[in-house]
């Protein structure tokens, strides 16, 4: 069975990968409200806010980044729930194929198509003038950090494909994702927060991510950040991956 | 016929929390028949056909297809089967033939695109092939949706109410396509609520009522338990379908889609 895995994800794979390119607005979308968020915050509300001399381009897009992923995941949910509320997800489970490549298919495209929204979204930031002097180490390491992280919510977002019984339950989990980053330090230092908001966006997950981004593109030391980034998205992604499968598992019982 | 049955079932039972679904079915295919299990809405048809196709798991008794258990060895299983369920389980984004040679690769098997090509034939889409099948009206959706079950020649096929939401001409088609099948010994198990369509096509009948077997034979033998027939003089009124087909020139249509 599992020398199957590799062939049958492939094929599975690359059926979703060709969802993506006859609907390529699915990448648009799914960068455009960053795209937004960036050009807003850059050019109306960036001139009223305190970074402590940093141009705010360069504060704000590790923020962005996380957005980006956090929308992108709804359409990752969304094809999901289409296979699974129409009848090819029950052809594929009766079919002799392994059962786990049908997840992994839709996970690995998943990352696929967030990592290209990521990129236009870099683009657009370097046309609005974001510059950093990082090396290709740093550059690894944000992209190891961001594909942890995509991977993470990606699993996050298999559960509600799997389970949710109309499209709008689908899409409606991704909302509270896209707004965390604003509860920490993505847009503004946490140190102009009231205490228990404070409090809040130095715990949470967003904060040491976008804290750990941000050091690597100024090529500055990253520090303890880095671990608890690190920890939150191995975490996160060892949580979400359990109750996917587990899910996954229930629905065929 | 002395072969071991292509679907064998004793005793299965299956629950939903408090809402018992299958009270203790029993029931043997023999090999190379049609056989319809005829149930109205809720009756547990379609929980009988995911059980027996190894997507939802029996609480009590046991279920074997082509000699293989379900609960034991639902790989040997699926590797024996096919099923068409409800709802025509096709992708819509892609094109028919991207359809065919999906399900080709996933069973592994040489020349995906030679199989689409001559089932797309077969099924009288070589034309559309090409096309979405978000494009498709719903008698061509099943019909790929059956071409698709088809590949790789599994020896028993499940058809979920293959007719339910098709117009009267695409009706005939799949009925043909059935019987087709069965001609070349592959196993059918079809559920429907149509009793006409049973009729028609089935050669084994059997009757699922809340949540049991209650009648379990040929035709002949199910017309038995009737009281005799009473002879009455009716007049002879063609049926609405016969009407419909005669005006609107099934025997084209279908001759159309054989050519093609």
């Amino acid at each position: 069975m599992t020398t199957y895995v590799f062939h049958d994800t492939d094929v599975l794979l690359k059926r979703s990968l060709r969802h993506i390119l006859r609907s390529p607005d699915t990448i648009i979308t799914t960068a455009i409200t960053p795209i937004a968020m960036l050009l807003l915050f850059v050019y109306v509300f960036g001139g009223a806010i305190d970074v402590g001399g940093a141009s705010y381009v360069n504060y704000l897009l590790p923020g962005i980044l996380l957005i980006t992923v956090a929308s992108g995941i709804a359409y990752t949910a969304f094809r999901l729930f289409t296979d699974v509320s129409g009848g090819i997800f029950e052809r594929f489970q009766s079919m002799p194929i392994t059962r786990s490549a049908f997840l992994w298919g839709h996970v690995l495209t998943s990352v696929v198509a967030n990592l290209t929204s990521l990129v236009l979204v870099v683009l657009v930031a370097l046309a609005m003038g974001f510059r950093t002097g990082a090396g290709v180490l740093a550059w690894l390491a944000v992209i190891g950090i961001m594909l942890l992280f995509t991977l993470a919510l990606t699993w996050l977002a298999v559960i509600p494909g799997l389970t949710a019984k109309t499209v709008d339950g689908v899409s409606g989990f991704s909302y509270p994702l896209i707004f965390l980053p604003f509860v920490s330090s993505a847009f503004v230092p946490t140190e102009s927060m009231p205490g228990p908001v404070q409090w809040f966006a130095e715990h949470q997950p967003v904060t040491s991510i976008v804290n750990t981004i941000r050091s690597l593109f100024e090529q500055q030391p990253v520090g303890s950040d880095g671990w608890v980034a690190l920890a939150w998205c191995v975490g996160l992604l060892i949580v979400a991956y359990a109750l996917a499968m587990r899910t996954y598992r229930s629905k065929l019982a | 016929m002395t072969t071991t049955p292509a679907i064998e079932i004793v005793g299965l039972t299956k629950s939903y929390g408090d809402h018992a679904v299958l009270t203790g079915v029993d029931l043997s295919v023999p090999a190379g028949t049609i056989f319809a299990l005829l149930g109205s809405n809720g009756a547990g048809k379609t929980t009988a056909v995911k059980i027996l196709s190894t997507l939802l798991r029996a609480d009590g008794g046991t279920a074997a297809v082509h000699g293989h258990d379900v609960a034991t060895e639902p790989e040997k299983v699926r590797a024996s089967i096919s099923l068409t369920g409800q709802f025509a389980a096709v992708d819509e984004i892609l094109t028919g033939r991207e359809n065919l040679v999906l399900v080709a690769q996933l069973r592994r098997l040489d020349g995906p695109g030679a199989i689409a090509d001559s089932l797309l034939e077969r099924f009288g889409l070589t034309e559309p092939g090409g096309q979405r099948v978000g494009t498709y009206s719903g008698g061509m959706r099943r019909r790929l949706d059956i071409a698709m079950s088809l590949i790789g020649n599994p020896p028993v096929l499940f058809l979920d109410e293959p007719t339910t939401g098709l117009d009267p001409q695409s009706r005939i088609e799949v009925w043909k396509t059935v019987q087709e099948l069965a001609g070349r010994g592959t196993t059918v198990l079809l559920t429907t609520q149509y009793l006409d369509e049973a009729e028609h096509l089935a050669d084994r009948i059997a009757v699922l009522h809340q949540g049991r077997i209650i009648a379990d034979g040929t035709l002949a033998e199910l017309k038995q338990l009737l009281p005799p027939a009473k002879v009455e003089y009716v007049e002879k009124q063609p049926s609405l379908e016969d009407i419909f087909l005669a005006i609107v020139g099934h025997d084209d249509a279908a001759h159309q889609g054989a050519q093609q």
